[in-house]
């Protein structure tokens, strides 16, 4: 029992950083209907701007690192939005292998900028210690997501330009038509998208070290909450983070690692049986 | 206002539009028929830009626009309510409205006003998301967002398709009403009576090109008849 209660705050605090590394992974694939195998990339810049911003703000790195990296990862979500994704749109699958390739890129380029072996963050004093099993660095984690969820539903439901982004989404075309510029839409939605990875980086130097390859521990898993939770749905998001965070969590405690990932494909698997387009539907047409 | 000169268009190779020609005077409306098929809606996509037109052009006051993204359109006085009532689904009837609005030139919110004023239908609907509305009630919507940015042209692909009696009747007249204060229009609509009741001029296609035209008289005539028969 008290290895249930002390696993908890692990599991939640990885369920939000996947939640983070899904919204934006959701809304740019809601958007342009392809995976960006890149977005996993932006968690590593995210982490490794932390890591950079320490010469300069010390150990009040990570804090002072949360703005900074959704800038440095929401516009290399965009020059690659610009330069790479709008040219293969309507070809998901050339999208798929270029993004791949980029990923890989940006990988070799952080092993030539950083080097291969990690590289530690150090933690601000004041995510030191903990309140009883929930420890302050997990806790901030947990603050960080939730803050996005709701920022994130504000901006979609209360200012225009998510109203827009939601128009887009769900009708592309139609949007066109209705005169909204879809090609701005889709830079903002790949700058916040890409810039919510880059926090998502921030939060994991909290709990791990960083190397060129962080991103590609969390993206496949992240990959998996958005197709749980249904394309482009923040609800769905939500819950599907959470218990897949926690189910990973709890199946890696009780077994090892790879035989985790084997039990949370299975689950998702499973699940998708049932609900084939995942928990929360946006783009279900009304009848006609 | 809005002149189509020798319009070429399709799908990859399939090619659809083979060099349509048509006008619409300020302030005119006219009506575009023809069975099912033959190309009425790729027309209008290709008119707002939807569809890159693979020859001919579109002028619009004057200027060409053959080229231009599609919400550039809009911003020009286009307003296009295309087949099937579509509507963004998640979003309220509100929310609908708004959206386009926020997107056009002039962003006036008694522009909202004035549009549920033309189908008072849709004024207690307003919270409701879109998608649970009805046929009918998508359709208003579709027509009164398109009229949210205030156009100049109004292009409407079967309005009263799929859309059930009563409500029909509410779109012919709003329709109308419109035109009489002066909109220009371009409708599709295969309804013949309904057709000869409101427009001015007619266009008729068959086969991705115009086989007829003429004043709004002879639609009655045994030509037209065998034209649209099915
Ligand atoms: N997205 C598309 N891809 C390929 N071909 C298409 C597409 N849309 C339409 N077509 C074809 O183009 C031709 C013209 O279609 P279009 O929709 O313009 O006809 P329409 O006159 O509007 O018909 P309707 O009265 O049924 O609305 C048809 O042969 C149709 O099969
Ligand atoms: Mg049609």
């Amino acid at each position: 029992m008290g290895a249930v209660i002390n696993q908890l705050p692990i599991g939640l605090s990885i369920a939000a950083v996947l939640l983070l590394i899904a919204l934006g992974l959701t809304f740019t694939f809601g958007q342009m209907g392809v995976i960006n195998m890149a977005h996993g990339e932006f968690i590593m810049a995210g982490a490794y701007t932390a890591y950079l911003l320490q010469d300069w703000a010390g150990r009040q790195a990570v804090p002072v690192a949360l703005p900074v990296a959704f800038v440095v990862a929401g516009l290399m979500g965009l020059v690659l939005e610009r330069t790479l994704i709008r040219r293969f749109y309507g070809r998901p699958l050339d999208t798929l292998l270029l993004t791949w390739g980029v990923s890989l890129l940006l990988q070799q380029l952080a092993r030539d900028l950083f080097g291969a072996p990690n590289v530690q963050v150090r933690a601000p004093e004041f995510l030191e210690g903990g309140l009883g099993v929930l420890p302050y660095n997990r806790l901030f984690i947990m603050a960080l997501a939730a803050g996005g969820v709701l920022a994130i539903w504000i901006y979609l439901n209360r200012t225009a330009q998510g109203r827009r982004m939601q128009a887009v989404m769900q009708n592309r075309q139609l949007a066109a038509v209705m005169g909204i510029d879809t090609g701005r839409v889709d830079m903002r939605t790949f700058f916040i998208g890409s810039g919510l990875a880059g926090v998502a980086g921030v939060a994991l130097t909290l709990v791990g070290p960083v190397g060129p390859a962080l991103g590609t521990y969390y993206i496949v898993d992240a990959f998996l909450v958005v197709v749980a939770g249904g394309l482009g749905a923040l609800r769905g998001a939500v819950a599907a983070a959470l218990a897949l965070g926690l189910l990973n969590s709890y199946a890696e405690f009780w077994t090892d690692a790879s035989l985790a990932k084997v039990v949370v494909f299975a689950a998702v698997i499973a699940f998708l049986q049932v609900r084939p387009r995942g928990l929360f539907v946006l783009r279900s047409r009304a009848l006609t | 206002m809005l002149r189509v000169r020798e319009l070429c268009a399709g799908y990859g190779r399939a090619r659809v539009l083979f060099g349509v020609s048509l006008e619409v005077a300020p302030g005119s409306l006219v009506c575009v028929m023809g069975r099912n098929g033959v190309g009425k809606t790729t027309l209008l996509n290709t008119i707002m830009g939807v569809l890159p037109a693979t020859g001919g052009e579109v002028v619009f006051d004057g200027q060409e626009i053959t080229r231009l993204a599609p919400h550039e359109r809009v911003r020009r006085g286009l307003g296009y309510v295309p087949q099937g009532h579509e509507t963004f689904p998640q979003l309220s009837v509100m929310g609908n409205l708004l959206v386009t609005l926020e997107a056009s030139p002039h962003r006036d919110p008694a522009a909202v006003e004035e549009a549920l004023e033309v189908f008072p239908r849709l004024k207690p609907l307003v919270k409701k998301r879109a998608g649970f509305l009805s046929g009918g009630q998508q359709q208003q919507l579709a027509i009164a967002r398109a009229l949210v940015t205030r156009p100049r042209l109004l292009v409407l692909d079967e309005p009263t398709e799929g859309v059930q009696p009563s409500i029909v009747q509410e779109i012919e007249e709003a329709v109308e009403r419109l035109h009489a204060g002066g909109l220009a229009v371009l409708l599709v609509e295969q309804y013949l009576d309904l057709a000869v009741r409101l427009a001015d001029r007619f266009v008729i296609l068959d086969a991705g090109r115009v086989v007829h035209a003429g004043e709004a008289a002879e639609l009655g005539g045994e030509e037209v008849h065998r034209l649209l028969a099915v």
